[in-house]
């Protein structure tokens, strides 16, 4: 063993004793801090899952009421063709939502990022001024904008440009129209998180080295902002999928995605059973996704 | 085209503005090919703007940038044949070692093999063999310095640019790279542009130094030159240390002219770089030109002088002198022996001046 080894040996015991010290009572500290939140958590979401989980294992009588007859049914009942198309347009419509959030979202994330400092915060700003207002409010203020005599095609005949009237509203359009209005802050706020960090002699290191705009965002701007892009997107795709008010409100109901299904067969249908299994299959999906996009994105940073 | 024959890089009137900031002011300057230049100031002088200029991130509001006989004045920084090394290395984080050099030639669509064969001999050349495969957060700095001078001359610039690439590093392995950096130099027969607010720096590793203050050229010179003939009081000062003392000029006398220090003291100094009709001029006396002994002196300019503070600093002894009239003067001398300090605080001493060591400076 090398003289240098023994000396760092050496030093350790004394540096790890006040260190071991001011480790312990942190941590009791922490579990304090960290209680009214487990314990929130435990009663708010570990056990209604564990509740879900156990009714989607069981049967329902004709009233609705939940028999606790072990059955496997439910799940067979989820992979019925009609639930598994709509799990698919479901997952379509998350996609291109997505897709869409990202599309828009990318290039006013790195604008603001970009930005001098005294502009950032208020163009960020205005990126969060929606959520001042009622969820519910905004999708119906789509509602008047979208209608056949609403906002939009009475402003589009006003230009007298001969554009017919546009039937926007229920159809699968306005529920992704409504979809990329709700999440579009959640894929701005984290691309313009990591595309903040970004260090502007990096991006002129890759001019400086014969890359022309388009090369240097591929190959260098975008894997940098990945660790953003990945954020956004499990913050847009996951929730999409699982949104009904939006298909309620804006689709009308003519375009029933999977939290429509569930929520029907909670409050309508009154088979919690089903729900319940539809539920768990959805949180099976979230999870994997959450898993891949995970995955992808530590192997990008 | 024979004007530009063995001109590598040129700028003639350039200027740069930021608001109502002048950062750079007509400059003009001709930078040789294989040549070794350093634009040394102090910080906000203007040099990192005209390197950046040169890169091509700064489009001048006036004058003409011109690359091996190209006006390259307009021409973004990913078409001109110049590469960079940043002083935050601004080292590509996702990319490991071998990606990061070979990033350049990836752009330039230089064939696989061709580049893997470059990359691998600079890797060599830098001494990186073995950290291929590093991503830039588990190297230090100066392993990241070396592959970011490796990304740069991986592309066989016409001109490479550094921007102070060394100041990041501790004065020891600092002293090395600049070693290292002037032996590839002359090794590549590249052209080297050199921004450094460090004087050492500057003056060991350059061939010639832009002397640069308030965004112009102060004075552009070989490195012996610039330090022996500083032509401004700022030149003298910056470069080196000086002691500037006003001269009343009461004389010449050939070769020679004599003036008179405000204590009364009589200098005798060359007349060469004396303005004609000059009554009263800036002089500049390099520490280490004061010769110091403890014995009488027979020469030109000869006074006694009482040792005020005196200053180990290794290699040197740092000494204030005051003069008999109160002139106060910084001097440098070698240690004589390790066994006993050659100068004493209080002591009393004889000073010399060589004429030629009295160099006229223009006062700012």
């Amino acid at each position: 063993m090398s003289p240098t080894s023994l000396k760092t040996r050496r030093n350790e015991p004394p540096a790890a004793i006040p260190d071991d010290n001011t480790r312990r009572r942190p941590r009791l500290l922490a579990w304090v801090l960290l209680a009214p939140m487990l314990l929130w958590l435990a009663a708010f979401v570990v056990v209604p899952t564990g509740i879900l989980l156990v009714y989607s294992f069981c049967e329902r009588d004709e009233i609705g009421r939940v028999v606790f007859n072990f059955t496997l049914d439910n799940y067979r009942r989820v992979f019925d063709p009609v639930y598994l198309h709509i799990f698919g347009r479901s997952i379509g419509y998350a996609a291109m939502t997505t897709v869409i959030c990202v599309v828009i979202g990318y290039p006013v994330a790195y604008f603001i990022a970009r930005a001098r400092d005294e502009w950032r915060h208020k163009l960020l700003l205005l990126v969060m001024i929606p959520f001042w207002t009622s969820f519910l409010i905004r999708t119906y203020a789509w509602i008047t904008i979208l209608k056949k005599e609403g906002l939009l095609n009475g402003f589009l005949s006003a230009l007298h440009i001969g554009i017919p009237a546009l039937d926007l509203l229920y159809t699968p359009t306005a529920v992704v129209i409504g979809l990329v209005y709700a999440y579009l802050p959640f894929m701005i706020l984290p691309i313009y998180g990591s595309a903040e960090k970004l260090e502007n002699a990096v991006i002129e290191a890759a001019y400086d080295l014969g890359a022309g705009p388009v090369r240097a965002f591929s190959s260098v701007i975008v894997p940098l902002t990945m660790p953003g892009i990945a954020a956004g997107t499990l913050l847009v795709f996951v929730p999409s999928i699982g949104m009904f008010a939006i298909t309620d409100l804006m689709g009308g109901a003519k375009v029933p995605m999977i939290g429509n299904v569930i929520q029907n067969q909670f409050l309508q249908a009154r088979d919690w059973p089903f729900g319940a299994a539809l539920g768990v299959v959805f949180m099976a999906m979230f999870a994997i996704t959450y898993w891949i996009v995970q995955r992808r994105g530590a192997s990008m940073a | 085209m024979n004007e530009t024959d063995g001109t590598m890089i040129e700028l003639r009137g350039v200027t740069k503005r930021f608001g109502s900031c002048t950062a750079v002011d007509e400059v003009t300057l001709s930078i040789r090919r294989g040549e070794f230049i350093t634009l040394l100031g102090p910080s906000g002088c203007g040099k990192t703007t005209l390197l950046r200029v040169m890169a091509g991130f700064e489009t001048p509001d006036g004058g003409v940038v011109i690359l091996d006989g190209d006006d390259v004045t307009h021409v973004p920084p990913y078409r001109r044949n110049v590469n960079q090394v940043f002083q935050s290395y601004a080292l590509f984080p996702h990319l490991n070692v071998r990606d990061n050099i070979g990033f350049g030639l990836r752009m330039q669509r230089v064939d696989g093999d061709e580049a893997a064969r470059r990359v691998a001999e600079i890797i060599g050349m830098v001494s990186l063999e073995g950290l291929e495969d590093r991503l830039p957060h588990q190297l230090s700095g100066g392993q990241r310095q070396r592959v970011a001078l490796a990304r740069a001359i991986v592309c066989r610039p016409k001109v490479l640019l550094l921007d102070e690439p060394l100041s990041a590093l501790d004065a020891k392995l600092r002293h090395s790279m600049q070693l290292e950096l002037k032996r590839l130099q002359r090794l590549l027969g590249l052209t080297f542009v050199f921004v450094t607010h460090d004087q050492e720096e500057a003056l060991t590793m350059s061939d010639r130094i832009a002397l640069m203050n308030r965004g112009r050229i102060e004075q552009l010179g070989d490195t012996f030159d610039i330090y022996h003939k500083p032509r401004t009081a700022f030149a003298a000062d910056f470069l080196g240390q000086a002691n500037l003392l006003t001269l009343e000029i009461t004389g010449r006398n050939g070769t020679t002219a004599h003036g008179r220090l405000p204590d009364g003291f009589e200098l005798t100094i060359n007349s060469a770089e004396l303005p004609d009709g000059a009554r009263s001029v800036l002089v500049s006396i390099r520490p280490e030109k004061v010769f110091i002994s403890k014995r009488k002196l027979n020469a030109a300019n000869v006074f006694v002088a009482r040792i005020e503070e005196e200053i180990f600093q290794g290699a040197m002894d740092q000494l204030l002198l005051v003069t008999e009239n109160g002139t106060r003067l910084n001097a440098l001398a070698a240690n004589e022996s390790a066994m006993q300090k050659a100068f004493h605080e209080g002591e009393r001493v004889y000073c010399g001046l060589h004429v030629d060591d009295i160099v006229v400076v223009q006062a700012e």
